[in-house]
């Protein structure tokens, strides 16, 4: 489909950063604030959305390739899974605890200074281990995924346009 | 502590993780190569089938062994008799499912390798086939209700996307959308129930549920839902119509990880049943007016009336049937009602005191035909796509002749139709004859209709088998050539399964199936297991 009116891509302009960082900042507190990956990556998709609508999906394919958004889909559920994976590795790591798979290897340790405080400040973002990683992992997967799926939509109707 | 060792101990999360992780590889693999993507999804099939394998072999060793895993810590946090955290509990059954799993989940990645070469999208194919692996090994192993409605739904989603893999048929779609009604229907039921029991007694855990439950009516109730909906999705009959549709319309290949996905869910009521009400099935009396009755009594009896429908049905249906495909797919259904005829009979006898011995030989038999069910049936269906492969015709009226080009192909589904129509030197014969005895000690009727059925499914495949294969050469199909070898490789490895189990069935029965029929009849031990665990 093709852009809208100049007013339209104006506001667009304005509303997109601020959606942009809600989007963020739900995922990044996930761990404290109602919401997470899902949610958060679920808001910026939906600004991204905004912007393939006011600006059409011509300018917006230039731009980005459905291919490019797959790989970054592939590589938030990597990561998820891969943090996931880290969880057995911790014996490795550590050499006195049994690791798991899930498990959350950066709280309550000193050997990674990273994620690992606890008590210090419950609303920190360090506070939690790995649960704000697995967030982020999370967000860039639904971000890539739904944004594909619009693009996919949007550009299918402008081959319908055509015809 | 060596590697093999740790394996062992992560296995369960494992077997699930490493076909996750190959999912979401498989796009990244793929852009590279699309030869080094085939060999990168068979190599991960493959070294989850040793893990399965290296676990199946520690939980043998010791007689009645359950592993239990816990996720995310070492040991699950109870407070107040609430068990946090998610656990794996694998059992003598559990691990008997995941060996069919992997014998399908092998067979049907090696057969993708050939059958799928012509397709695009193999990208999303592969990834979408190893996501429904994934999640029929989570249905297997987990132990936590909520866990399995999830792995359900993973299942259900992925092979939605599956069966309508071949949208350039627009038949293909509308099997795809009746699959994903029905299989969401059923696993909201899931839902439903998981919601009662979890409102009740506060925890999630199969053995701990199993341990506290107590039968008050919405345990009734909860029992009823789950068994409906997990009957919606193994095809049990008045539930059975996204069936032969889907079955039909699927890739042979996603059809074959279809059949275990519908023998776990199986599998999902034969542990509902035995294992989170087991305890109270028997001490519970259900006041029908003024006569009370064992409840097992009634569930038994219910159930075995379901699968006498389901028997008929699916063989007379698979008697009118022209589609090739179709056809296979009424006679698995036909099969499934076999299982749960020996699981009805099991049920009727085996709490009681004096007659629990032909309980315990029916469920033998019941759940020895869950492995010889999908073996057959898999490779009537890999037989199936092997046809339509050469030919692109699966309607019996066309077809003709073809054991004069293809004779491997033909030999192979002479070897699935014996099977499956319980004759002597294949497997099926072995768990089929099983079934008989058992329910002829419950009630002469049901074996003799069972035997009847069986005849009639010999009949339905000697028709095919002369309408296929033998007759004189059709002109049309002059320049067909056998299938290539992944295809053959992946058939062979099934018929040669098949004819040994067929040759050694109690070497199976006592080796496999004997601890998967001990974990489900002592729920006593699975709870005490777990719960020591904790």
């Amino acid at each position: 489909m093709s852009g809208m009116s100049r007013i339209v891509k104006t506001i667009t302009n304005v509303a997109f950063p601020i959606v942009l960082i809600y989007g963020l900042y739900v995922i990044a507190h996930g761990h404290l604030t109602p919401g997470g990956g899902f949610q958060g990556g679920a808001v910026v998709a939906s600004g991204l959305a905004m912007l393939l609508v006011a600006y059409g999906s011509i300018w917006v394919i230039g731009k980005v390739k459905e291919k490019q958004l797959s790989i970054l889909e592939s590589i938030g559920a990597i990561g998820f899974i891969g943090l996931a994976f880290l969880g057995i590795l911790m014996v490795f790591i550590y050499s006195s605890f049994q690791g798991n798979f899930f498990n959350n290897f950066l709280i309550n340790q000193n050997e990674i200074p990273l994620f690992n405080e606890i008590g210090a400040g419950l609303a920190n973002i360090n506070t939690a281990g790995v649960i704000p990683l697995m967030n982020f992992a999370v967000g860039l997967k639904v971000i890539a995924g739904l944004f594909a799926i619009v693009l996919v939509m949007a550009y299918a109707t402008r081959i319908k346009e055509g015809k | 502590m060596n590697i093999i060792d740790d394996i062992i101990l992560h296995s369960p999360a494992l077997i699930v993780a490493i076909p996750l992780l190959g999912a979401f590889l498989t796009p990244l693999v793929s852009k590279i190569n699309d030869k080094l993507r085939n060999i990168f999804v068979i190599f991960i099939v493959l070294f989850t089938s040793a893990i399965v394998l290296l676990l199946a072999n520690d939980i043998y060793l010791v007689c009645g062994k359950i592993h239990t895993y816990v996720f995310g810590g070492n040991a699950p946090i109870t407070e107040g008799g609430f068990a946090i955290r998610i656990l794996f509990e694998v059992d003598g059954l559990n691990i008997f499912m995941a060996l069919i799993a992997t014998i399908l989940a092998i067979a049907g990645v090696i057969y993708s390798w050939a059958f799928m070469k012509e397709n695009t999208g193999l990208d999303k194919y592969y990834t979408l086939y190893l996501l429904m692996i994934a999640g029929m090994y989570g249905m297997i192993l987990t132990g936590d209700m909520f866990n399995f409605f999830v792995f359900l739904e993973i299942t259900s989603i992925a092979s939605c996307a599956l069966i309508a893999f071949w949208t350039n048929k627009g038949k293909a779609i509308d099997a795809g959308f009746k699959y994903i009604v029905v299989s969401a229907t059923g696993a909201l039921f899931v839902l439903f129930a998981i919601a009662i029991l979890y409102g009740q007694y506060n925890a999630l855990n199969m053995a701990v549920l199993a341990s506290k439950i107590q039968f008050s009516f919405l345990d009734k109730i909860a029992l009823v839902i789950l068994i409906s909906g997990l009957a919606m999705k193994a095809g049990i009959v008045p539930m059975h119509m996204w069936l032969p549709d889907a079955y039909g319309r699927a890739p042979a290949s996603v059809t074959l990880i279809l059949v275990g996905v519908t023998q776990a869910s199986l599998y999902g009521a034969l542990r509902m049943i035995f294992t989170l009400y087991g305890g109270k099935l028997t001490t519970t009396m259900n006041q029908i007016g003024d006569v009370s009755i064992d409840l097992n009594l009634v569930l038994g009896i219910f159930i075995v009336g379901l699968a006498l429908l389901t028997i008929f049905i699916g063989v007379l249906m698979a008697l009118k049937e022209n589609n090739f495909k179709r056809m296979i797919a009424f006679a698995a259904v036909a099969e499934i009602g076999y299982m749960i005829l020996a699981i009805g009979a099991a049920l009727t006898t085996v709490f009681s005191t004096n007659d629990a011995g032909t309980g315990m030989m029916a469920l033998k038999g019941g759940v020895f035909h869950i492995l010889n069910d999908a073996l057959d049936v898999g490779l009537l269906f890999l037989v199936a796509g092997a046809i339509y492969y050469a030919t692109k015709e699966t309607s019996l009226n066309q077809l003709g002749g073809l054991a004069r080009n293809m004779k491997y192909t033909t030999i192979f589904f002479l070897i699935g139709l014996l099977a499956v129509s319980g004759m002597p030197p294949m497997n099926g014969f072995a768990s089929k004859l099983i079934i008989y005895e058992s329910t002829y000690q419950v009630n002469p009727i049901l074996s003799i209709i069972a035997i009847l059925c069986s005849i009639l499914l010999l009949a339905v495949f000697v028709k095919v088998f002369h309408s296929a294969f033998l007759g004189p050469k059709l002109p049309k199909f002059d320049n067909v050539k056998e299938v290539p070898k992944s295809m053959l490789l992946a058939m062979g490895i099934i018929a040669t399964i098949i004819i040994f189990i067929g040759l050694f069935p109690d070497m199976v029965v006592n080796y496999i199936v004997q601890p998967a029929v001990n974990a489900l009849t002592n729920n006593s031990n699975y709870i005490s297991n777990v719960i020591g665990g904790i």
